[in-house]
């Protein structure tokens, strides 16, 4: 489930959400301001069929309505794009902890 | 020097601009600067021109202030207090065309991020668009 993979020029993983109300407001504020600390374009979804969205973007990250036990997926683009995928599956993993960040 | 967008909350209500205000900090972090005002001087519903004018300046930054409004008077009285600042402060001020409660936590997410005046506007008012 932690795993990233390169796919292409693209960095790629996937995390299962364990927030026990899903992706509601505080943690997509969360990833958004974690997402935007990289360089690299990042998109995620939360099932293989759905468009994928910019996790830059905080109403599309609301947005998301991904409810507990789906799989956020995450693919980045970039020089720190890595790092980026990594840090976004360990927020997501931890249950977005309280940071003094 | 505080190089993040600054928020302003100004709605007819002082617990709903205190509330909102509250919403930023614990959902975003006090890493940016939220001022906020909200009833006129008798503890009654309104705004008020000169106290908007100190939460502007309680929110300064270089890169600006993004400013949401509630109904109306807020709006019109947000408009007046950017007209009555000196004239080079006033390109960094703009009053958002956006939700208050939502348009503030989505104004301070991208503040937080470092973006820029337009920026922090245009993810604000993405909530009307669509």
């Amino acid at each position: 489930m932690l795993e990233t993979s390169a796919n292409g020029p693209f960095v790629t993983g996937s995390v299962r959400l364990v927030h026990a109300v899903g992706m509601h407001a505080r943690p997509a504020v969360k990833l958004t301001k974690l997402a935007k600390r990289f360089q690299a374009q990042i998109s995620i979804r939360a099932s293989e069929t759905a468009d994928w969205i910019n996790a830059k973007s905080v109403a599309k990250v609301m947005a998301l309505r991904a409810p507990r036990d789906s799989t956020i997926e995450i693919k980045a683009l970039g020089d720190d794009a890595e790092l980026a995928v990594a840090a976004i599956i360990d927020l997501v993993a931890t249950d977005f902890p309280e940071t003094g960040a | 020097m505080n190089d993040m967008v600054g928020i302003v909350i100004v709605s007819h209500s002082q617990d709903i601009a205190k509330g909102t205000a509250d919403m930023v900090r614990q959902m975003v972090g006090s890493e940016v600067t939220v001022a906020y005002c909200g009833g006129n001087p008798d503890g009654g519903l309104g705004t008020n021109v000169p106290l908007i004018i100190v939460a502007i300046n309680d929110a300064w930054s270089s890169k600006g202030v993004a400013v949401l409004v509630d109904l109306g008077g807020a709006e019109t009285n947000s408009e007046m207090a950017v007209e009555m600042l000196e004239p080079e402060r006033r390109k960094l001020v703009v009053v958002c065309n956006a939700p208050i409660v939502e348009g503030a936590v989505m104004a301070a997410t991208e503040a937080a991020g470092g973006s820029s005046l337009e920026q922090v506007r245009a993810v604000a008012e993405e909530l009307t668009a669509g």
